[in-house]
């Protein structure tokens, strides 16, 4: 179970030929993922880690059923890795690429709802089911299989605070990056919707940062449509200075909004409960779930 | 990247979008002559790459030529909200009928572009956007579609014109998609963008910001991100090595990998009552090399009393950061105190190279950045 990846998932790795996608796809591997090819265009023929390599995702998909793709094209090409891919059918794409343009990004975006497919990221860690699946370049050591669905907008602030979670024994159901891009194919209420639907998952952890407003929009949906799971939320950015960009493209407070204050108050009047200190959601998550902790 | 106010306006112009006529001057005598070319009053405009420039006395106008060179003197080396103006923008002045404001920019929950428009151009959009919501009108742009003739039509008949006058209007809105597009733009805006006393449009003032990540598509923008003007040398050696830096007031020096994790560790900082100097992100697999040109930088920032290297190993290696840790103190010889947190992959090797080395390891991140703050208040 879990959410978008699980044990049935089969995947292929675009740009598997190059130095981040051939080590990773060994880590994927080793994890259990059930990786069924890579394509790197002009490399067909090849085998990576035993994995055999095509020219194109169509080529890869004649030999072998998949659903999902990982993408670790550079920059310059990675939004054609992307469309390839929703047009060839695959239904879950995950961008690790960072630095794509903003217009690129949209343009992903349209096609891949007018293909109905889910995109994670770009500039992600991607997607773990502990036990299960992973997407993405996450240290699978710090997860642990459980009931707590986690989505954040950062890397490694999420390892920290899963290490903490599963330290307290509070094991994860899903955790994903949505991405540090300002566009980015999940948005916290769309993966709130799929955790409320995942039977493993009882709660949800929010990890935001400033800029934009995808934490106050999932506020805005926690308070009209009710949520049926507790909710605790983590907000990076406090003492970040407007007009700056902090790391992440997407990290930005622009004319006053964006700010974490902002995106606290939003989420205490929504009713979630907001950790001071990244190890704080594990203990106010085994609070919510009511949880004997020692 | 935010273009200045000349560089935009050609782009502007080469699109077909009227602005006003001017020169760019550097010396005070330069625009005089502009002033006397133009034969009319005329603004004088500090070139600086921030907002809220006339406030800040960055515009000054000027009747004739000699008051032209008076105002080139009083903007021309002085600072404009921290910024130094290099040259100034002498143009003529507008007869304004109306004022009128026209942006295109990214709405990121949408994911798409949005086409701004108001009838209250001159001031900032977010103060009309504060106090006037209904002067604005959004247009989501479908990025499948684009921004078309009817879009822009439809949007200047909203504004009251109508006949030639609406597509005159209309077709400057098309050209500023248009625009927005090809250059990758974050941000492109006319505010104002002037209907003149007999009738004609003009970008009065105009901002382009450009996206970036889209650089390496504008290679005559891109060499521009290295080179040395206006940067700190702190933010010009981050650039160089490719590490995310931004530089604070404090006196905690801070490294991480992974924006978030830096981003908090400064707010744990803030929240034991300590001050970080900087922002840097070293990013994702450090490898000892970065890790040491980060030291450097943070360490040649003459603010830092304490360094507060925290990381968290995943793809990253504990034990590469540890030897880098060490490479840059041998290549430095620095002495300040730091307070190094691993945690992760490799994380028994790295603070075994570091425990040998005589310097202290923690394994919580809370812990270190209390650690951190107690050493300022200590020294201090």
């Amino acid at each position: 179970m879990g959410i978008f990846v699980d044990k049935n998932t089969k995947a292929i790795v675009q740009g598997i030929t190059g130095t981040q996608g051939s080590f990773h796809t060994r880590l994927m591997l080793d994890f259990g993922t059930e990786i069924v090819a890579g394509v790197t265009p002009g490399k067909g023929g090849m085998q990576i880690h035993r994995v055999p390599v095509y020219d194109t995702v169509e080529n890869a998909l004649e030999e072998h059923a998949a659903n999902a793709t990982i993408i670790f094209v550079p920059a310059p090409f990675a939004p054609d890795a992307a469309l390839e891919a929703v047009e060839a059918g695959l239904k879950t794409v995950v961008i690790i690429t960072e630095r794509i343009p903003v217009k690129d990004a949209i343009q992903i975006m349209a096609h891949a709802r007018q293909h109905n497919a889910t995109v994670i990221g770009p500039n992600t860690p991607g997607i773990i089911t502990p036990a299960e699946c992973k997407l993405g370049i996450m240290p699978a050591h710090v997860f642990s299989k459980g009931v707590v669905g986690m989505a954040s907008r950062s890397g490694t602030l999420t390892y920290e605070i899963a290490a903490g979670l599963s330290a307290r024994g509070l094991g994860q159901s899903t955790c994903l990056g949505l991405g540090g891009d300002p566009v980015v194919g999940l948005s916290f209420v769309e993966v709130l919707k799929e955790f409320e639907k995942d039977e493993s998952t009882r709660a949800v952890a929010l990890i935001g940062e400033i800029g934009g407003n995808l934490e106050e929009n999932a506020c805005e949906f926690i308070s009209k449509e009710g949520y049926e799971k507790p909710v605790a939320a983590f907000i990076a950015g406090r003492t970040a200075p407007p007009g700056k960009r902090m790391g992440h493209a997407g990290a930005i407070i622009m004319g006053g909004a964006g700010t974490a204050q902002n995106k606290i108050e939003a989420l205490e009047a929504a009713g979630v409960g907001v950790a001071e200190k990244p190890g704080d959601v594990a203990r106010i998550l085994a609070e919510k779930l009511e949880k004997d902790v020692f | 990247m935010k273009l200045l106010e000349h560089e935009a306006k050609s782009i502007f112009s080469e699109y077909g979008i009227p602005v006003p006529k001017g020169e760019l001057a550097t010396f005070p005598s330069e625009a005089r002559n502009v002033a006397s070319k133009l034969n009319t009053s005329v603004a004088v405009k500090a070139q600086i790459p921030v907002g809220g420039r006339g406030k800040a006395g960055g515009i000054i106008f000027a009747d004739s030529p000699a008051e032209a060179e008076m105002a080139a003197k009083k903007l021309i080396n002085r600072q404009i909200r921290g910024i130094e103006v290099d040259n100034v923008l002498v143009e003529e002045k507008i007869s304004i009928l109306r004022e009128l404001y026209f942006g295109i920019t990214v709405d990121r929950a949408r994911r798409s572009y949005v086409a701004i428009a108001s009838s209250e151009g001159g001031m900032e959009i977010e103060e009309v956007a504060a106090r006037m919501p209904e002067k604005i009108n959004k247009t989501f742009v479908d990025p499948l579609r684009g921004f078309r003739s009817y879009h822009a039509c439809q949007i200047a008949a909203e504004l009251g014109y109508e006949g030639k006058r609406m597509l005159n209007l209309a077709g400057i809105l098309s050209k500023q998609y248009k625009l927005a597009m090809d250059y990758d733009v974050e941000l492109a805006e006319m505010n104002p963008l002037v209907e003149t006393s007999d009738g004609r449009f003009v970008a009065a003032d105009t901002r382009l910001i450009i996206d970036d990540n889209a650089l390496y598509r504008h290679p005559k923008f891109k060499k521009r991100l290295t080179e040395k003007t206006k940067l700190t040398p702190q933010e010009l050696e981050a650039r160089r090595s490719g590490l995310a830096y931004v530089k604070l007031n404090g006196s905690i020096g801070v490294i991480g990998n992974g924006a978030g994790l830096v981003m908090s560790t400064l707010d744990l900082i803030q929240l034991y009552g300590g001050e970080p100097a900087n922002f840097l992100d070293v990013g994702g697999g450090a490898s000892s090399d970065k890790m040491a040109a980060a030291l450097n930088i943070v360490l040649s920032d003459p603010g830092v009393d304490v360094v507060f290297v925290n990381i968290l190993g995943g793809i990253t290696r504990c034990d590469e950061v540890a030897r880098g840790i060490l490479e840059a103190k041998r290549r430095t010889g620095f002495r300040k105190p730091m307070v190094i947190r691993l945690m992760g992959t490799n994380e028994a090797e790295g603070r075994q190279i570091l425990t040998d080395a005589g310097i202290h390891v923690l394994h919580s991140m809370e812990e270190a950045a209390g650690k951190a703050v107690e050493i300022v208040k200590a020294g201090g």
